[in-house]
């Protein structure tokens, strides 16, 4: 495992590049005869290596926001742009592209292939990339290339989720959506892949997003966005970044 | 599992139809071909001699075991048919002045009876009347006796004797054109063929329970001097012949395919029904929670293979009563039967029912015995997840196989049995269409021997009686003939000690070209100067090897007993024949220079001249053309096998496509949630129908070498089991027939993935962010 201990001042990232653009974002579903409204008049900026975490409990919508920034969803009204991708207006192939070029996504159950081994996971992706890292770095990088050749089967929740994790990474992009990416896992565990998350967002200057609703990560991001019945609610900026190794749960 | 219940249910159907279909008209024929010889009194044994008067066929009355006997007259002759420019072949047979309950009862179609002073009254057999479009009052021209005589037809009719016809002596195809069979009444016939109180041929009817081999074996003692041609059976007559291989070959066909179809239908039904109880398991415990026992979970499962059975039953049952009225009307243009008996045997129906739900438990039933012994609080858990260790292709280290190919690959070899099953059934579908096109090749390759390699005359031309060898010069000299070979043909008895076997030896000239030895490879083969040449089918039949010594009775003229020793034996596709030299022939028959014919290339500018020409030479009996032959042949195959084939094509695809199809979406629904995260990580959707279908794609390459080889061995095994003593199957498949059964699955799995692969499309990519294993 790579020790990873930086902290960095907020402050940093508010001078980059403002890579997400929502401007006032609604998402409302149909629900039998019932329409739910999951976002209402969403507006947001995200910028390039910003470590930001969504806070909000079960149905806050923080959910749906990250389907629509990863390009799963389309928002019903608004706009969502990533650079010069109009994504509110995007059809299927113009969304897997935008995915498949910009974000890694990492999951709650890390949704790895049983049937390929840890470093194929990773490589699978370099083949749809344009310019990926080498698979092997990318182990590197959290902390497995001893367990490169193990099946998903044979590798522990923690190990399964950096796989997850190096699979995001390994083509570049220029976000990494995590959903939940603890949610799965033990306090040591979770510690260890949010180090990862952290290390990442650092070294390769990834915009990091994580949706949880642990609050106590909160603590290790440059922003923090509160959203409550689809509303963002409080935006807060921490002036100091906490490293994972101080959190608490 | 709308769309998979829907391909188990079409597999189903195919089996189904496939059996209710061949079965159906199997037992149609062996009814049809019953009735029609019980209503119109089939004689048991006939017998063709030179010339007996009346008084003989007492004593043939006399000879215990027989119950009736009839006598006539029966004589091919040159017939013109208006329309027709070329010679045709009439048999005239003589029948009684009125209607009486006589032996091989005609069955009137159109018109009437010929009346008691009918003079140039004909009757002719409905096959000719339809190919030469003669109708009720057209009038033909007959060389009867040496004379042009005018004949009017009557009456339209059937006869027993003739449900197949043709002309028997080689001819495998009926020729309705320039072959038919012509009644008149004996009263006029007898004289004009110089036959009055006499006759030429014989049929008898026996007592139950009569041998029938003492009736023929004291036939021909009675018979002896009046130059018989040896009495025989129903098993030896031509169209009782044709049709009753015809039905066993129905009988074999019958059995094997449907039970191919019904094996694959258990197949898929099984993996199916394996992957829904997977899939279910949740809703097994919950419902097992409630408290409801394992015999009623199971029956659930049962009554949903039993509802999907009875759905592919009941169409089944409609599609293949179809089809069997669709091949019994086929049937009926080559077999003239007065009715085709085509009704609803129930028991098919019932044993084609037995059999599916027998198919769909024995499908479903190690499923649900899985479903049912699940403790409820396992069955509560998901599937544990696939494990996976290091296999065959990574122990082969090859770094060159993609990651998604290894995906592909794992998941086949983690369920080798599965993968097994389904590439089974594929290649089954495979097998089954390439014995098709299998048969097809035979049919051709028998008609290339024939009729290129061995029959390369344009015109043979029988002579009625024995000629001199001038007779040649006058026929070679004729208008349009570019060269003309003289034959003779003997009809005789070959004897090796107990066995015995009627036909003909073909006398061929020295050097002749216009009809060559072929065996089944297309080798040809020189005739010996001495000695006789078998074909290895008679002389299989015979006991004989080269070197044995047979003994030959003459059949004809003097008919005198002589022994010859067996050259050689030639592998031929068709027929039991036995060739000669013509002077070694002529001298066993203590005769001179002697034909029976002559075999002729023509100037095809000239053709109509010669037969015309033909036509007025009283001492040509019949001219066979090779080009009306080789297209009757071609017409005849193209109408009755396309139909056939072409069905079994479409049951046969339909299975592969629904083993395919149902292979997809087994994968869809087992590995939605990978093909979905590959979707989120920017795989498009083709990429993910490549994952999908490409398990598919690999086990139907995998399938289809193995189709081909079960394909060619069981050509191989219907060779052998359809052969007959008319002809053998060559084993031939060509490389097309391989090509067209390779483009018919692929066209089938290419259709069955499209389907599936629209459901990549429905995938719901967002849920499987949330969703656990």
């Amino acid at each position: 495992m790579t020790s990873v201990s930086s902290i960095s001042p907020g402050s940093t990232s508010q001078d980059s590049e403002c890579v997400f653009h929502v401007h006032a974002v609604s998402k409302s579903y149909k629900s039998g005869d019932i329409s739910v409204i999951a976002l209402r008049s969403v507006e947001l900026d995200l910028r390039a290596g910003e470590f930001v975490v969504f806070l909000g409990p079960s149905g806050s919508g923080k959910s749906t926001l990250l389907n629509i920034l990863g390009g799963l969803d389309t928002p019903t009204s608004g706009d969502v742009r990533f650079r010069d991708h109009w994504l509110s207006q995007a059809d299927d192939a113009e969304l897997t592209r935008f995915r498949r070029e910009h974000v890694g996504f990492v999951f709650q159950f890390y949704n790895l292939i049983p049937s390929l081994t840890a470093l194929e996971n990773v490589t699978l992706v370099t083949e749809i990339a344009e310019n990926p890292m080498d698979p092997k770095e990318a182990l590197r990088l959290v902390g497995l290339t001893e367990r490169e050749h193990h099946f998903p089967s044979q590798l522990s929740g923690g190990e399964q989720q950096r796989v997850a994790i190096a699979r995001a990474i390994v083509k570049k992009p220029d976000i990494l959506l995590c959903d939940e990416p603890t949610g799965a896992l033990d306090f040591p565990t979770a510690k260890l892949v949010l180090d990862v998350l952290a290390h990442i967002n650092k070294e390769l200057h990834t915009l990091v997003a994580v949706i949880t609703h642990n609050s106590a990560i909160a603590a290790m991001a440059d922003r923090v966005i509160r959203l409550r019945s689809g509303e963002i609610v409080e935006v807060t900026q921490n002036a100091r970044k906490a490293s994972p190794e101080e959190l608490v749960w | 599992m709308r769309g998979q219940a829907t391909a188990i249910a079409l597999v189903i159907a195919c089996g189904v139809a496939s059996f209710v279909s061949m079965r159906a008209m199997y037992l149609s024929l062996l009814r049809s071909q019953a009735d029609y010889y019980t209503q119109h009194r089939f004689a048991d044994v006939f017998v063709e001699l030179k010339r007996a008067p009346d008084w003989v066929a007492e004593r043939i009355r006399q000879i215990p075991g027989v119950a009736q006997a009839e006598t006539r007259v029966v004589m091919d002759v040159t017939v013109d048919v208006p329309g027709l420019q070329e010679p045709a072949v009439g048999r005239m047979i003589s029948i009684p002045a009125r209607q009486a309950q006589g032996l091989n009862a005609l069955f009137l179609r159109q018109g009437r009876y010929l009346s008691p002073t009918g003079g140039n009254e004909v009757i002719a057999s409905e096959a000719f009347a339809e190919a030469n479009k003669l109708e009720l009052g057209s009038e033909l021209r007959a060389v009867i006796n040496g004379r042009w005589q005018k004949l009017r037809i009557v009456g339209i009719a059937l006869s027993p004797e003739y449900i197949y016809e043709i002309r028997g002596g080689g001819s495998l195809f009926p020729d309705n054109k320039r072959f038919g069979v012509l009644w008149m009444s004996a009263e006029t016939l007898e004289p004009a063929l110089n036959m009055k109180g006499a006759f030429n041929s014989i049929a008898v009817s026996l007592l139950p329970g009569a041998n029938e081999e003492d009736v023929i074996s004291q036939m021909d003692r009675e018979l002896d001097s009046y130059g018989t041609l040896g009495a025989y059976g129903r098993s030896d007559q031509v169209s009782h012949r044709f049709i009753s291989d015809e039905i066993s070959q129905n009988r074999i066909t019958a059995t094997v395919i449907p039970a191919i179809f019904l094996a694959v239908a258990a197949l898929l039904v099984h993996l199916s029904f394996t992957r829904l109880v997977n899939t279910q398991r949740s809703e097994i415990a919950v419902i097992k929670a409630f408290g409801f026992s394992n015999w009623q979970v199971g029956a659930h499962y049962v009554e949903f293979s039993l509802l999907v059975a009875i759905a592919g039953y009941l169409l089944g049952c409609g599609v293949g009563w179809y089809f069997g009225i669709k091949l019994a009307t086929l049937y009926a243009e080559f077999y003239r039967f007065p009715v085709l008996v085509y009704r609803p045997e129930l028991h098919i129906f019932f044993l084609a029912a037995l059999i599916t739900f027998v198919t769909a438990i024995a499908g479903a039933i190690g499923a649900v015995a899985r479903a049912v012994s699940l403790p409820p609080a396992e069955a509560m858990r998901p599937e544990a997840p696939s494990r996976f260790r290091p296999m065959i292709i990574d122990k082969l280290n090859m770094p060159f196989i993609s990651p998604a190919l290894r995906m592909i690959l794992r998941n086949l070899e983690r369920r080798p049995l599965r993968a097994l099953a389904s590439a089974f059934a594929i290649s089954c579908s495979v097998m089954i269409i390439v014995v098709e096109f299998g048969l097809f090749d035979a049919l051709n390759r028998m008609m290339e021997v024939q009729f290129r390699d061995i029959q390369r005359e344009d015109i043979a031309v029988t002579l009625n009686e024995v000629h001199s060898a001038r007779t040649q010069f006058e026929l070679a000299g004729l208008p349009g003939v570019i060269r003309s070979e003289e034959f003779r043909a003997v009809p005789v008895r070959l004897r090796f000690q107990h066995r015995s076997r009627k036909t003909s030896i073909l006398g061929l000239r020295e050097n002749n070209e216009l009809h060559l030895i072929v065996d089944d490879h297309g080798n040809q083969l020189s005739l010996p100067l001495e000695g006789i040449v078998l074909s290895s089918t008679l002389a299989g039949l015979l006991g004989v090897v080269p070197g044995d010594r047979l003994s030959v009775e003459v059949l004809e003229g003097k008919r005198p007993v002589r022994s010859i020793v067996v050259a050689a034996t030639v592998d031929e596709l068709l027929g039991t024949n036995a060739y000669m030299n013509l002077c070694a022939l002529n001298r066993l028959m203590h005769e001179d220079h002697s034909i029976s014919g002559s075999l002729m290339q023509v100037d095809a500018g000239k053709q109509e001249q010669l037969y015309q020409r033909l036509k007025q030479l009283p001492a040509v009996a019949a001219v066979s053309i090779k080009a009306a032959a080789v297209n009757s042949f071609k017409e005849t195959i193209s109408r009755s096998m396309t139909l056939s084939i072409g069905t079994l094509i479409i049951f046969a695809s339909v299975i592969a496509a629904g083993m395919i199809y149902n292979g997809a979406r087994i994968t869809l629904s087992e590995r939605s949630r990978e093909l979905a995260t590959l979707r989120i990580l920017g795989f498009t959707r083709r990429e993910i129908t490549f994952i999908l279908l490409g398990e598919q794609a690999l086990l139907t390459m995998v399938a289809l070498p193995f189709g081909f080889v079960a394909g060619y061995a069981l050509c191989a095994i219907l060779a052998i089991r359809l052969q007959t003593e008319l002809y053998r199957m060559p084993l031939v498949v060509q490389p097309a027939s391989y090509g067209l059964a390779f483009l018919i699955v692929l066209f089938a799995a290419i259709a069955s993935g499209t389907l599936v692969s629209r459901r990549v499309a429905s995938l719901d990519i967002v849920s499987v962010l949330k969703a656990g294993d």
